[in-house]
């Protein structure tokens, strides 16, 4: 077996009873990176020196017995999360040339328990999308289809742990940014409870909307990237102070005494046939493995779409107003205008996904229009979080697609934002209720890769983990690697 | 729902963001598309339905008002286009 296509708790063993150092595992996931960056291009940024050196302090805390089970393990972050020193683009001309002063808090926490930074993954800009197109430096190519995206906007980490670039990635999620590429790359995503896992150092999307969460190749490795990232954060005002279990006692492979409910809704137009078909054979699967499987209906579904893109543009039209090309990044100067240079700065930074979403953020809460978009949206957001409140009464977890379609063709959707948006369909309504969502490889249509997603109420990541694992084990989707 | 050229000239304003001819054509059509499938929202019924701003329920966040460390003035101005002793430096606000 390569090095580069171990798991985490796999290299994990190997490096404790000292058949291969970290050192080791790093060159090789570095050779791999050289090797399938040419056709996939996940990576915006390489840190190979800061590697090595952090490979081989690990090595030393393995032999001081000084570890974790993420010592010496190498990871990859995606763009939008702060490292102290180490460039972070959001994959936007704004930020190309930016590098924090700090590093978020899960970067902090991860490199207090041995991770080997390897570099930073590629993404939409400033996470927007659903593809990894709108990157205004570069595309990302699907593994299993190098016409194909790898979905969005975490394409770059999905990739990048789907080829062996990294044994695991950060992802952030704000309406299917970590579930909906780790579906279309055959990798576990997992979007934690609003508030589990701290957002400090996490470049703003949408506030009340974003989640940092892992991407990795089992259900086994979530669990402990789970166990590290997810905490209490003072600097963080909406981390939620709630006892932070060890995810990994949740890992039992039978699902007896589980009610899980299929919501209609989400099987319904747009989807494919390939994508349905793997689905029935999963959900008949988690019967088998004991779980109780009804049908259920969340109605409100359908307006789930539209109350997002007018929520979370709202609100990034709001967090994006800092880059006025004064403090840090892009900056237009060829002006004596402090108003010109404000507005080109803006013009010539931003992409035309971003320069979108500002506009219709902005139109949502101007007078006039802010009763009849943002406040009702929210009023939507109200109903939808019920809905989901009403399920989980009945419910342990629900069960849907990801995504109704298998990865797409690039170029496809780039000219109409509306199809684009549907992509997102399954796992947007998930972040507007702040509940958390789990993908895991279920299964491939033509060769193309299908996500299952399983869905909790707040805090319940242990009961995901539980049914996700049960499923992998008993069908090991996710042990397919790419034919690269 | 069908945007006018003014409107999102208007817009564009008041987000302070430029654009050009083409990329307001472009938007103006767009945005029109989405909002109108966005009409969607005004079937449903939100009667006495308060807003949700936050998903969890929080309460308002306070920390006590007590000192602590923070980055330095090079480390903060490292990242700016332009500084003059140890300010950022902007264009003329008044003209």
């Amino acid at each position: 077996m390569n090095l580069y296509d171990l798991t985490i708790h796999q290299a994990h063993q190997l490096l404790k009873n000292r058949e291969i150092s970290s050192i080791e595992l790093t060159k090789a996931v570095l050779e791999r990176s050289a090797q399938v960056e040419k056709k996939v291009r996940a990576l915006v940024t390489i840190t190979e020196e800061l590697a090595l050196s952090e490979a081989e302090k690990a090595d030393k805390r393995i032999s001081d017995g000084d570890f974790t089970p993420l010592t010496g393990i190498p990871a990859l972050v995606k763009d939008n999360m702060c490292t102290k020193g180490i460039r972070t683009t959001c994959s936007s001309k704004m930020l190309e040339n930016f590098i924090p002063p700090y590093d978020a808090t899960v970067v902090e926490k991860l490199r207090e328990a041995g991770m080997v930074l390897m570099g930073k993954t590629n993404m939409d800009e400033f996470a927007m999308g659903s593809s990894t197109e709108n990157s205004a430096l570069f595309i990302t190519h699907n593994p299993w289809g190098l016409d194909r995206v790898p979905g969005g906007s975490s394409g770059g980490s999905a990739v990048a742990v789907a080829t062996g670039e990294a044994l695991y990635a950060l992802g952030s999620d704000t309406g299917g940014s970590i579930r909906q590429p780790a579906g279309f790359c055959s990798v576990v995503g997992f979007k934690p409870t609003y508030g589990r896992v701290s957002r400090y150092g996490l470049v703003a999307f949408a506030s009340s909307l974003d989640q940092i969460g892992p991407l990795t190749k089992d259900v086994t490795d979530s669990a402990l990237v789970m166990n590290v990232i997810a905490s209490y954060d003072a600097r963080d005002s909406t981390s939620v102070n709630y006892p932070v279990p060890d995810y990994t006692k949740s890992l039992v492979p039978d699902l007896h005494g589980l009610r899980l409910g299929i919501p209609r809704e989400y099987f319904v137009e747009g989807m494919e046939k390939g994508v349905e078909e793997v689905m029935r054979t999963a959900i008949a699967k988690l019967k088998e493995l004991g779980a109780t499987v009804e049908e259920v209906s969340l109605p409100h579904t359908k307006y789930a779409l539209a109350a997002y893109y007018i929520i979370a543009p709202s609100e990034a039209m709001a967090n994006l107003a800092r880059y006025d090309g004064v403090k840090y990044g892009f900056s237009f100067q060829e002006t004596e205008s402090m108003w010109d240079a404000l507005e080109k700065t803006r013009q010539f930074g931003f992409g035309p996904e971003v320069k979108r979403r500002i506009i219709l953020g902005t139109y949502a809460l101007s007078a006039g229009y802010y009763d009849a978009y943002y406040l009702k949206a929210q009023k939507v957001r109200t109903l939808i979080r019920r809905e989901f409140e009403d399920a989980f009464e009945r419910f342990d977890a629900v069960v849907t697609p990801t995504s109704p379609t298998v990865p797409f063709k690039i170029g496809e959707k780039v000219d109409d934002p509306l199809q684009m948006y549907l992509s997102d369909v399954c796992t947007l309504p998930i972040n507007i209720a702040g509940i958390p969502g789990l993908s895991i490889p279920a299964g491939f249509a033509d060769g193309l890769p299908v996500g299952m997603q399983v869905i909790g109420k707040p805090f319940s990541e242990e009961t995901l983990l539980r049914i996700g694992f049960a499923y992998e084990q008993a069908t090991g989707w996710g042990e397919r690697k790419p034919p690269l | 729902m069908k945007l006018s050229r003014e409107e999102v000239v208007h817009i564009a304003l008041l987000a302070r963001l430029g654009l050009s001819e083409e990329e307001l054509e472009k938007f103006r059509g767009q945005l029109s598309n989405i909002l109108e499938n966005f009409e969607v929202l005004q079937q449903v019924d939100t009667t006495d339905v308060p807003p949700t701003a936050y998903p969890i329920p929080l309460e308002n966040v306070l920390r006590k008002d007590e000192a602590s460390p923070s980055l330095a003035q090079s480390e903060i101005l490292a990242n700016a286009p332009r500084e003059e002793e140890g300010c950022f430096r902007v264009k003329a606000v008044l003209e």
